[in-house]
């Protein structure tokens, strides 16, 4: 099989708000500096380009015809996929796989200030003749689940508070992150209930920006790049819909997307193999909950280890570094594609204050968010 | 006709069966709302438009000059900043007349859509806008016509502070 790398990123944000700039200026600006790192000009070198987005998200239907300008794309092959920004990626790496292509971009962003009812579209994700007539806040969905959760494997709210102040300090040291915090434990565990055992501050906020990346095969990688990050395997699964017959406590389609990505990748024992991960964590719980499901833990451990340490910066299994959607922001669909970003920076070395020692390969793990159940992973090495 | 068609002829449904809710059918009605960010191209473009004018931008390396204005020349992949200010007369591209509203209404007077090429900005690059004053038979492709403002008291940094397009 052809190899793949991704050979340079751009991003752009990210902040709670970006009045400053368009939805388009904001992509291009992310585009213009990930072509800058990968020493490609789009309309010479980038063969095809890929976007990430959902109409609705977007107030724009059929979105891919306002993408090809701010991307570099005009007359050229480019598509939308209304997924996750790790969906968005694979979809690029198989395009490099065919042989038809050597160099193809990736393009996810969020305008989530721009959406004025945005727990409205959330709640068009909901069935609308089964769960939508009741009018629950779709927030609920994460409450059942991580009540679930943490009944089947004895984690404990305190653990769950923890990935918080985990995450929110991760994000004080990362330049781009828009929550940085510093909490305590307590300030977590008392902030209001939104939907019982979930409190308001296990909650990531949202957040706007946009991320690129450029993927080229093996010989023309090693051409571009100093330091070409390897896409080693994918994955991904979707569960059913149902809220009603759907796994609620093991996040399945997490484990199934991270089994492809490891057969793929050769990696038979992931503890041992992964040197950190960054994984969805749009609710302090799910951090916790995918962290066993994509096997870097047993089942019922991951509480013990974010309460010992052992996933902070300076721990044996550092989880997201970057400070994950809590401390970044929730960037709609781009989320996936952040914590790429982060896996990627910190095998080139490249993240600052927050810089992991001796890694050499990472894993990034992204999830659509309630109510879904679809889910991506990639693991990358230098 | 085959022959199940006779064997299984099928329940006919009428509009009474939908009326007396004889077939169930289930409603939602979306509450979507947008702010969207104009940016510094299209905030630009908009703040002349309440002006009174209608500006363009230049590509330093293609030398094409665009309407409405975007940070990025979409051909050569230049950033672009060179702000000019354009004439508010053109040439109809392209135009239809159109019978149906928004709504898909049967309109008495129809609509006459138009790409109009803005005089000083490239071949082919142009605004799109409504055509008036004019017959709809008298339209034709390569005719001139120019802007019609709203006063500028009414004008609020939109597209529709252009009532529409005459004939010169
Ligand atoms: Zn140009």
């Amino acid at each position: 099989m052809r190899q793949v790398a991704i050979v340079g990123v751009g991003y752009s944000g990210f902040r709670s708000i970006t009045p400053d700039l368009s939805y388009k200026e904001l992509m291009y600006e992310a585009a213009a500096k990930a072509y800058e790192d990968a020493g490609v000009d789009p309309r010479r070198d980038v063969e095809s380009f890929v976007s990430v987005a959902e109409d609705f998200n977007e107030g724009t239907s059929i979105f891919d015809e306002y993408v090809p300008d701010q991307i570099g794309g005009v007359l050229k092959p480019v598509h939308t996929i209304a997924g996750d920004g790790i969906h968005g990626l694979i979809a690029a790496y198989m395009q490099v796989l065919t042989g038809a292509m050597d160099i193809v971009m990736v393009e996810a962003h969020s305008k989530a200030s721009n959406v004025l009812t945005l727990s409205d579209v959330v709640a068009y994700a909901m069935d609308p003749v089964y769960n939508r007539p009741l009018r629950a806040n779709p927030l609920f969905i994460a409450g059942m689940e991580m009540n679930r959760y943490l009944y089947k494997t004895g984690t404990t709210e305190e653990q769950c508070a923890q990935v918080v102040v985990k995450n929110r300090a991760n994000g004080f040291l990362n330049p781009s992150a828009a929550y940085g915090a510093s909490l305590s434990l307590d300030a977590v565990l008392s902030s209001e209930p939104l939907s019982h055992p979930l409190k308001r501050l296990e909650v990531s906020s949202h957040a706007d920006g946009a991320i690129v990346m450029v993927l080229a095969s093996g010989d023309v990688a090693q051409e571009l790049s100093a330091l070409p990050i390897w896409i080693m395997g994918v994955g991904w699964c979707n569960e059913t819909p149902s809220l009603e017959t759907r796994d609620w406590e093991s996040a399945t389609y997490a484990r199934n997307s991270a089994r492809m990505a490891y057969r793929l990748a050769g990696i038979r024992n992931p503890r041992l193999e992964i040197d950190f991960a960054e994984v969805d964590d749009t609710f302090a719980y799910k951090e916790l909950q995918h962290m066993e499901a994509l096997g870097l833990c047993r089942e019922g451990e991951a509480g013990l280890l974010v309460e010992e340490g052992t996933t902070e910066l300076d721990g044996e299994l550092p989880l997201n570094p970057s400070g994950g959607s809590l401390g970044v922001g929730h960037l709609l669909d781009a989320s996936g594609l952040a914590r790429v970003l982060e896996v990627v920076l910190q095998l080139r070395g490249e993240a600052g204050q927050r810089q992991l020692e001796d890694v050499e390969t990472g894993l990034a793990f992204g999830w659509r968010s309630i109510p879904t159940t679809s889910g991506a992973a990639v693991v990358l090495s230098i | 006709m085959s022959a199940n068609v006779e064997n299984f002829p099928g329940t006919p449904l009428s509009q009474a069966d939908f009326d007396e809710g004889k077939i169930l059918t289930t409603h939602w009605k979306p509450k979507l709302e947008y702010g969207w960010d104009a940016g510094v191209a299209i905030s630009r473009y908009l703040a002349e438009l309440k002006n009174g004018r209608i500006i363009g931008i230049k590509c330093s390396r293609c030398r094409s000059t665009v309407v409405p204005p975007r940070v990025v020349c979409e051909w050569c992949w230049e950033p672009m900043d060179d702000w000019v200010y354009l004439k508010d007369t053109g040439t109809v591209n392209t135009f239809s007349i159109c019978y149906i509203r928004w709504d898909a209404s049967r309109a008495k007077e129809p609509q006459i859509p138009a790409v109009i090429e803005i005089d000083g900005a490239s071949k082919g690059a142009g605004i799109l806008h409504l055509l008036d004053e004019v017959n709809a038979d008298d339209v034709t492709i390569g005719m001139k016509v120019q802007a019609v403002w709203k006063p500028a008291d009414e004008r609020t940094g939109a597209i529709t502070d252009i009532r529409y397009f005459k004939p010169t």
